[in-house]
């Protein structure tokens, strides 16, 4: 594939066996993904958790220790920066300040001698609407304006594949809002394959067909982003996109539809279809916002686990939503995320409650907390204090 | 010598860095790494750039060691003489141009430090009209070459019948030392954060007490900085000097004098400890700073 | 360091406005010392520069006058000198340059994982200041004299005619110059490149800009206030030296410049007028030429 012509459209991407590492730690250890043309795919994770060197290696920044990469079929593992048909929106935008908008816009065409740059450059400001600034410098424009530049400069190139490194983490909400649609609707009319890397699981969800959540240098779990909230296969995954309530327990019952699990002394069933382990020490779980409240026993039903009773600890009122810590006693807390359909608060701070799901909306784990590590179901603030730590000292590692 | 000895530390030091890199390489079969041109050509043109740099030097200090009877031109064997009698050639002239030179850098410091450090302050601190003519008067005298700022105070002096002794020189001296110096503890000054003294202020400190126990201790490693360079201008300067300087002598003075019958082993004994004893002091302050981040970043 | 005071323009943001009796008292000592000291000096210089000969005087007596002469005189004798010492200290300025940038960028760019090697490096590059001036001229002197290892061995090797002499000539002088002045370049080049921000490397990288388009298009133009700033240090001294051109260091009667001029006219032939004539047309040919590559190289916007 050669750089001095435009795609055609999108190109796959693969990634077989790769693993970095640099002089003191292995940033990637084991790395096999495929990213199917025209998708727009994300890298979910942690600072630290190797994304970041992803999106560089397949840029081209860096080089794989081992392993493959190929775009659109062809192996470009040995092929320079500058001769990949990859573009970046980087981080801090980089873009040049010592030429105007229409300069850094223009560079890429220039430099692959693609006639009328200059014209192809203001078609890629229209897009974004900023061709009015287009002889402005880069320091004369607000963040939101020069990350747009940003993507004007890469998506002019028309790459097969086009790389976001977490463009939209320094802007406001209002502007990511609509950065968000304005990426959507550039992908979907232009049709290239994004590779986007963030650590912001709303800004993934709401962006992308495919997240994968990557942890510690590996992929913990791929797929699309509903199905990723609905049946987490790990500790990490659940506590990590969104919040859960994990409850570990001894498999004391298994049929082919439902499994039963002894947490504490309180059963806790799960269909056994949406769980990844049926023996032995489990972990199973349940959103927030599928936990019911309740101010009385409620009566015992077959398709509902029942747990209580116990006390409420916090109670955050947030608007749309009342959040209830509730303290389980053996079973540890649980978190209920309650809908403000009536007016004030269903349960005060230290009554007594129930609380209760539905069957079907739990899930089963692969691992159990504690095993995974970085994000143990402990929320003490001081392994607060330490996970705090933990995930400073790597983004320094990483920056 | 010492100037090799340098660059091969320095060399050591980088090939150590290279290999430790290799050595926590990855296990099992690795992908070969692309050397380009790039990898080796830099920083071997470094060394060879370092080892250019460091050749009269070494040549300075190698000839500090020659039995030399007249001219110091030809190697004629090694001896420490020149080292244990610096001061007993020519009835101590070398000697007495070094002393020279050290009391006019000396005296010539201490005056610019302090005019200078007053208007770098000033310059930051405070905001007054005639501020760019000020700032345009402190940078001309190093944007003048030296040879007009000689000759320009050489011909006042004649005009107004001064005779041409150490103070024409100090005052030549520290001429051009002030701007230096400014440039210098502004830049120290401009690093301070202003809060610094507005709390001193808020903690009833008086304005004396706050410039003496606030503003002058951050200052410091500024205005230190500052005197070193200005020593450092002065003690080598030739051309202002050799306008302004009667007959007498200082140490740059004294070599372009001798320069046309043969400098003595000597004066490269006094360049060499001047040389050793410089380079000394900023190595060692370089590898302490450097201990004390890392030590401070293991507090981390 | 003092290379700064070139590259950054007086973008201060507005000092708070305070007693300026203060402020008066803190700038009146240093700048009363800079107006008598430099000040009035220049203005006698370009006094002294319109002298005419004392009608019933000894050489070196001279009346106020207004011998605007002295200027056409001195242009007519010391044209060569004139010509010779800006040609010089051009062609020391772009070897200093070139020297100087891969290794400014070495230290600057490439050795950032290690701190400390890179002050020392900084050391090794400022170590000749630490030797006298004149003792590291002297000893290229030696170094290159007709009778030594380096001469000799390029004569074995036909590499230069045997009959044919290094010191003395224009290249020892421009050598000299160029040896001279190398930190004088390289700690303002450095003093950018160790900013260069390598993100926006990777981002012409990126945009399909080879290796030397990255450079050209990216490297030079971000480096251009160390450029600019080391071109200005190395080029106005060069431009006054008369050190390395004189005849007991690296130079000869024909490569005499400015600076020698000025100094026999004033030291030796006490002819004053002559010799501030030619300081008065040094130090403005200076400001010109500096304003003009100043306003040329565009660097205001960068800086």
């Amino acid at each position: 594939m050669s750089v001095r012509e435009f795609a055609e459209r999108g190109a796959d991407l693969q990634l077989v066996g790769i693993q970095k590492r640099f002089p003191g730690f292995t940033a990637i250890e084991e790395l096999d993904l495929t990213i199917p043309a025209g998708s727009f795919f994300a890298l979910l994770g942690p600072s630290g958790c190797g994304k970041t060197t992803t999106l560089r290696l397949v840029a081209g920044l860096e080089e794989p220790t081992r392993g493959r990469i190929l775009i659109g079929g062809t192996d470009v593992t040995d092929t320079k920066s500058h001769e990949r048909p990859v573009n970046t929106v980087f981080q801090s935008y980089a873009l040049f300040p010592h030429m105007t908008v229409i300069e850094n816009v223009a560079f890429g065409l220039k430099r692959r001698r693609i006639g009328d740059a200059l014209g192809k450059a203001h078609e890629a400001l229209r897009l974004v609407e900023l061709d009015h600034l287009a002889q402005r410098r880069p320091q004369q424009l607000s963040g939101g304006q020069q990350q747009r530049v940003a993507l004007a400069r890469a998506i002019v190139n028309r790459p097969a594949l086009l790389l976001l490194d977490e463009p939209l983490g320094a802007l406001d909400l209002k502007l990511r809002r609509q950065m968000q649609l304005e990426l959507k609707t550039i992908q979907e009319e232009v049709g290239l394959t994004f590779l986007h890397v963030t650590h912001d699981q709303e800004e993934a969800m709401t962006m992308a067909d495919t997240v994968a959540v990557m942890n510690k240098g590996a992929i913990e779990q791929m797929g699309a982003p509903a199905e990723l909230y609905e049946l987490p296969r790990t500790v990490f995954v659940a506590n990590f996109l969104g919040q859960s309530n994990l409850f570990t327990g001894e498999v004391v019952d298994t049929t082919s539809t439902a499994l039963t699990v002894d947490a504490g002394g309180t059963r806790i069933v799960v269909p056994t279809a949406r769980a990844q382990r049926h023996r032995g020490t489990v972990a199973v779980g349940v959103r927030p916002e599928k936990v019911t409240l309740h101010t009385h026993e409620p009566a015992g039903s077959a398709d509902r686990n029942v747990v209580g009773p116990g006390r409420v600890l916090d109670v955050s009122f947030s608007g749309v939503s009342t959040q209830y810590l509730v303290d389980l006693g053996a079973l540890g807390t649980v978190l209920v995320f309650a809908q403000n359909v009536g007016f004030g608060p269903v349960a005060a701070l230290g009554s007594e409650v129930w609380v209760s799901w539905e069957i079907m909306h739990g899930f089963g784990l692969d691992d159990v907390p504690g095993e995974a590590g970085r994000f143990p179901a402990d929320d003490s603030t001081t392994s607060i204090a330490a996970q705090r730590r933990d995930s400073l000292v790597s983004e320094l590692e990483e920056g | 010598m010492s100037g090799e000895v340098q660059a091969a530390a320095v060399l050591g030091g980088f090939s150590e860095s290279e290999q430790q890199e290799d050595a926590r390489g990855p296990v099992g079969a690795p992908r070969r790494r692309r050397l380009g041109l790039g990898d080796w050509l830099l920083p071997a043109y470094t060394i060879m750039a370092f080892v250019f740099l460091m050749i009269p030097i070494a040549y300075t200090f190698v000839f500090s060691f020659n039995d030399s009877i007249k001219s110091n031109i030809s190697w004629r064997g090694f001896t420490f003489d020149n080292w244990l009698n610096v001061c007993n050639v020519e009835g101590g002239a070398v000697c007495e141009a070094f002393a020279n030179s050290v009391i006019i850098g000396l005296v010539a410091t201490v005056i610019a430090t302090a005019l200078g450090t007053a208007i770098a302050i000033a310059l930051v601190r405070y905001r007054f009209r005639a501020r760019s003519v000020i700032s345009l008067l402190l940078f001309l005298p190093m944007a003048t070459p030296e040879v007009v700022l000689g000759a320009g105070l050489a011909a006042q002096f004649l005009a107004l019948g001064v005779p041409k002794d150490m103070t024409t020189i100090i005052l030549a001296h520290t001429m051009f030392c002030i701007s230096f110096v400014v440039v210098t503890v502004k830049a120290r000054v401009s690093s301070l954060d202003p809060a610094l003294e507005e709390a001193g202020r808020d903690l009833y400190g008086s304005p004396s007490q706050v410039f003496w126990r606030i503003t002058f201790p951050l200052l410091t490693p500024g205005i230190i900085a500052a005197a070193l360079l200005s020593f450092a201008l002065s003690f080598d300067d030739f051309i202002i000097t050799n306008f302004n300087s009667g007959s007498t002598s200082t140490f740059p003075k004294y070599i372009y004098i001798s320069a046309s019958r043969g400098i003595p082993a000597e004066a490269n004994v006094v360049a060499s400890a001047v040389f050793l004893f410089a380079i000394v002091l900023v190595v060692a302050s370089q590898i302490s700073r450097a201990a004390r981040a890392k030590r401070l970043a293991k507090l981390d | 360091m003092a290379f700064a005071a070139f590259a950054t323009a007086e973008a201060q943001a507005e000092a708070p406005k305070r007693r300026s009796r203060i402020a008066l008292f803190l700038l009146l000592p240093g700048i009363l010392y800079l107006i008598l000291f430099f000040l009035t000096p220049l203005i006698s210089l370009l006094l002294t520069s319109l002298q005419a000969p004392a009608e019933f005087g000894d050489i070196g007596v001279y009346d106020y006058a207004f011998n605007w002469q002295n200027y056409v005189d001195v242009v007519q004798q010391y044209l060569p000198h004139i010509a010779r010492s800006f040609g010089y200290a051009l062609a020391a300025t772009v070897f200093a340059l070139l020297f100087s940038y891969p290794l400014a960028y070495f230290i600057g760019v490439k050795a950032r994982r290690w701190p400390l090697l890179q002050s020392l490096m900084l050391v090794l590059v400022i170590a000749p200041f630490f030797i006298s001036f004149l003792l590291r001229t002297l000893a290229w002197k030696q170094l290159l004299s007709d009778e030594s290892f380096i001469i000799t061995s390029l004569k074995a090797l036909s590499l230069m005619a045997p009959d044919a002499h290094f010191t003395g000539t224009p290249f020892a002088v421009i050598f000299g110059l160029t040896y001279n002045f190398i930190p004088f370049m390289t700690l303002p080049l450095y003093t950018t490149l160790e900013r260069l921000d390598t993100r926006y490397l990777e981002a012409g990288s990126d945009l399909y800009a080879g290796p030397f388009a990255v450079f050209r298009k990216i490297t030079i133009p971000l480096s251009m206030p160390g450029i600019v700033a080391g071109t200005l240090l190395t080029f106005i001294p060069a431009a006054g030296d008369y050190v390395n051109a004189s005849r007991d260091f690296l130079g000869g009667p024909d490569t005499q410049m400015m600076g020698n001029v000025i100094e026999a006219n004033f030291l030796v032939l006490l002819n004053y007028p002559a010799a501030a004539a030619l300081s008065i047309i040094l130090m403005a040919a200076i400001l010109v030429l500096v304003g003009i590559y100043v306003k040329r190289s565009g660097t205001e916007d960068l800086l």
